[in-house]
């Protein structure tokens, strides 16, 4: 989706800039994006937080939108 | 957050075991569910459901289901609108087919009739003309290219063209060179796997009491995880706005997933809109089997490398979910926990979700995650018997703890797993001698918990007491738990707080029961509404003393003058500050409106002792012990209630239960006599070892512990069996005939 690279680069503060973004840059992700995304900051995972603040130190990672029972 | 002061905090009433709540009323039969309710004029409805796995719909005649004396509506399909949302479409068509019925029970058509007995009448005179068509019930007959496609169009773009129309996901997690990985390994297995699907298996059926008038205007009443996601799917469905839609959410007798969807309520509202009279439904024990969600049956490919000392080198799955007649994102949830217990320098997993004749996949607790894990556990404890090794120590050396990559490539945190496997290895009950025929096994368990969108109101009454008003029914004891961290943080007695589940029209949007998010989330909204609340008792109470708000601290459940400055006052409580408030300023609240993160990921281990029955192939458990991380437990009882209850339900999955199709694609098994849970002369008192690591997102450093322990249960009893019968069982359930089978070669 991302022409099959693990990991990318992208310039952004937070969230929504970020996703916004790797839409731009990858549009193969376009689809998954839109789906839903839940992203991993450091460890923790945010399910729809467009706003979280993100830096150079952070790590991100993009992962399917969670479901629970 | 400070973590710090978590670690070091003395509660009061968090961590006490106080009286539930709701426990008077549910033993006494005064707790209203699903079905405890009327209304004056209503009628009964009843829905006509497909006799075959697989078949076009050429014809519905229900002129003769119309005229029967009683009867005052009928629909079908085309009574429910197609939103152009896929999941909205799909709900619509799974409550009323449309062109095809996609598996045995699909609804076709309902009535609603002056009584149960005239609505059985009528729907029996519904005439559907039906061209059969070839049908799969099996994933991997499914994704053969040449099997019946059960929908087309469906495969997300990642799906790799050629495949069959059945597979509609692929997905992919892991990292670093695994090929390189099964090179430096001592030994490497490779087993494949079958897992059946089980139903969640709530006491309670499906039911509700539905009224939508002709201006647009509804109610419903019914037993759910989620009343705003009912609102939401029902109004989808029914062309209506969110807003004239009230949904109350009835007590509720068992859910574990399986009440995050909607099955009767649109076709109860669309009933009652052509009726003009309130329409009550309950499912029967049939239905609720054929036609709502069991979880995904599944085929696994598990392939991991060790060294001779233990240390795994690489690891590789693929997964093949089956979530029924439609596409579903189980397989990415099962795909990202496969590996998660493990500190692993090269790993894979590829993931398929793929269509069948069966009905729509629901969430079943922690769903995806109790079959991959199942998998894997089972290679990890084949691996240990071949390499003679122990396998807590394998498990302890190959752990994932803080700072390891995890499989689904998050960095972990704060986690509990090491300190979850030592306190195993410490128990008693793993050095206890076994007889003959006896068997232990044990199993790693993880979900990922999550927060999501959360409203609470807290009400400062004026007679002192407490009100909290939150909007996610009380599946697992959340009540109690809310209450007591209200009482906690205002510094008043548990029994001075009442918290109950707002309808949709009384509190803001609230995300369902699921993800084992409410202690969490809605505990975290509780703890801020409450020091909203705190902070305006202080103001007033500083109003009172003339001097500035900044002067005032709330210490055990009262305004006290910050320092010597802000002078000699006494300290006004809850109530004394309450019993003003109208002469202060008004009534007094606290309200906190949160899509709350940081959940923090959970872990558990299962110790389980089996015995079999070299002559019949049965199994009985004979010591289950339960290990968990619950960050904080809140209420200890529920805690280990929830630890208790997914032991039982991976008991009954690993042992006994499993949907059974015929030749005929139809379920042959569709009843608690034929469909075998459980029961308690099955089981032997299942411990429990809570440990308490903080969650740094918490306040209180509380974790979900909802859906961890129906995790590890599998591969425990899985592996426990294998040891005891002397044969490596890979497929779910180990029913006697099938354990009998392996046995006897």
């Amino acid at each position: 989706m991302a022409g099959g690279k693990e990991w990318v680069e992208v310039e952004a503060s937070n969230f929504k800039q970020l996703l916004d973004a790797l839409e731009v840059k990858h549009p193969g992700l376009g689809p998954q994006i839109k789906r839903g995304v839940s992203l991993s900051l450091d460890g923790v995972i945010y399910r729809e937080a467009w706003f979280t603040e993100i830096g150079p130190e952070n790590e991100i990672i993009l992962m399917p939108y969670m479901v629970g029972g | 957050m400070a973590l710090d002061d978590q670690a070091k905090r003395t509660f009061k009433v968090v961590g006490t075991r106080v009286g539930r709540p709701d426990g008077i009323d549910k033993v006494t039969g005064k707790a209203a569910y699903g079905a405890d309710i009327t209304a004056p004029g209503m009628l009964h409805g009843r829905i006509l459901r497909s006799p075959h796995a697989h078949a076009r719909i050429k014809s519905i005649d229900v002129s003769e289901a119309a005229k029967l004396a009683g009867v005052k509506a009928v629909v079908t399909g085309a009574d429910l609108a197609i939103p152009d949302d896929e999941g909205f479409a799909d709900i619509a068509i799974n409550c009323l087919a449309r062109d095809k019925v996609f598996y045995d029970g699909h609804a076709v058509a309902a009535v609603a009739a002056t009584s149960k007995s005239i609505a059985k009448q009528a729907i029996r005179l519904i005439k559907v003309d039906y061209e059969i068509l070839p049908h799969v019930t099996d994933v991997d007959a499914a994704m053969k290219p040449d099997a019946p496609a059960v929908q087309e169009g469906r495969a997300l773009e990642n799906v790799p063209a050629g495949m069959s129309q059945n597979v509609t996901t692929r997905c992919a997690f892991g990292h670093g060179d695994v090929d390189a990985g099964f090179a430096k390994a001592d030994k490497i297995i490779e087993r494949s796997f079958k897992t059946a699907a089980t139903h969640q298996g709530y006491i309670e059926p499906q039911a509700c009491l539905a009224t939508l008038g002709s201006d647009g205007r509804g109610e419903v009443w019914c037993c759910t995880q989620g009343q705003y996601m009912v609102r939401a799917n029902c109004a989808a469905v029914l062309g209506i706005e969110e807003s004239q839609l009230r949904v109350i959410s009835s007590e509720i007798g068992g859910g574990f997933g399986g009440k995050t969807s909607t099955f009767i309520e649109p076709v109860a509202l669309a009933l009652s809109r052509k009726s003009g009279k309130p329409v009550k439904m309950v499912m029967t024990r049939d239905e609720v089997l054929r036609a709502t969600g069991p979880t995904i049956s599944a085929s696994m490919d598990i392939k991991i490398g060790m060294t001779n000392d233990g240390r795994i080198t690489a690891a590789r799955g693929e997964l093949r979910y089956s979530g029924g007649a439609y596409p579903n994102e189980t397989i990415e949830m099962g795909a990202q926990a496969a590996f998660a217990a493990y500190d692993l320098e090269a790993v894979e997993t590829v993931g398929w979700n793929v269509m069948t004749n069966r009905p729509k996949e629901i969430p079943y607790r922690a769903p995806g995650a109790p079959t991959s894990i199942y998998a894997v556990e089972s290679v990890v404890d084949e691996l240990c018997q071949e390499l003679g090794l122990d396998p807590l120590d394998v498990r302890l050396l190959n752990a994932a703890r803080k700072g390891t990559l995890s499989a689904y490539g998050p960095t972990f945190n704060e986690i509990g797993l090491v300190a979850t496997l030592e306190a195993a290895k410490a128990h008693p009950h793993y050095t206890a001698p076994l007889g003959p025929n006896q068997g232990r096994g044990l199993s790693c368990g993880f979900w990922f918990n999550f927060g999501g969108n959360t409203c609470v109101s807290l009400n400062i009454n004026d007679d002192g007491t407490v009100g909290v008003v939150e909007g996610n029914p009380d599946i697992g004891g959340s009540r109690a738990s809310i209450s007591m961290m209200a009482a906690e943080e205002l510094g008043v007695p548990y029994e001075k707080v009442r918290t109950v589940i707002a309808d949709t029209s009384a509190l803001g949007f609230n995300d369902i029961t699921d993800g084992s998010r409410v202690t969490f989330a809605v505990g975290l909204a509780t703890i801020e509404a409450a020091r909203a609340a705190i902070r305006e008792m202080c103001r007033r109470a500083a109003k009172i003393w003339g001097i500035d708000e900044d002067a005032v601290l709330w210490e055990d459940g009262a305004a006290v003058p910050a320092g010597p400055n802000a002078g000699t006052h006494p300290p006004m409580t809850l109530a004394e500050i309450a019993a003003v408030a109208g002469n202060t300023g008004g009534p007094i609240a606290g309200h906190h409106e949160v899509n709350a993160d940081g959940a923090g990921v959970s872990f558990g281990v299962h110790l389980v002792d089996t015995e079999v029955d070299p002559e019949t192939g049965a199994t009985k458990i004979l010591r289950y012990t339960v290990f968990q991380d619950a960050g904080k437990a809140v209420h200890p009882d529920y805690v280990e209630g929830q630890m208790q209850g997914g032991a039982v339900q991976g008991i009954g999955w690993a042992l006994n239960e499993e949907y059974i199709y015929g030749e005929d694609g139809r379920l042959q098994n569709a009843g608690f006599l034929d469909y075998r849970i459980p029961v308690a002369s099955d089981l032997p008192e299942i411990e429990t070892v809570i440990l308490e690591i903080p969650n740094p997102g918490h306040p209180y450093g509380v974790r979900g512990v909802g859906e961890t322990p129906i995790v590890p249960p599998l591969a425990a009893i899985s592996n426990a069996v294998s040891r005891a019968a002397g044969v490596r069982m890979c497929e779910l359930p180990m029913s006697p005939p099938r354990l009998l089978k392996a046995m006897t070669g």
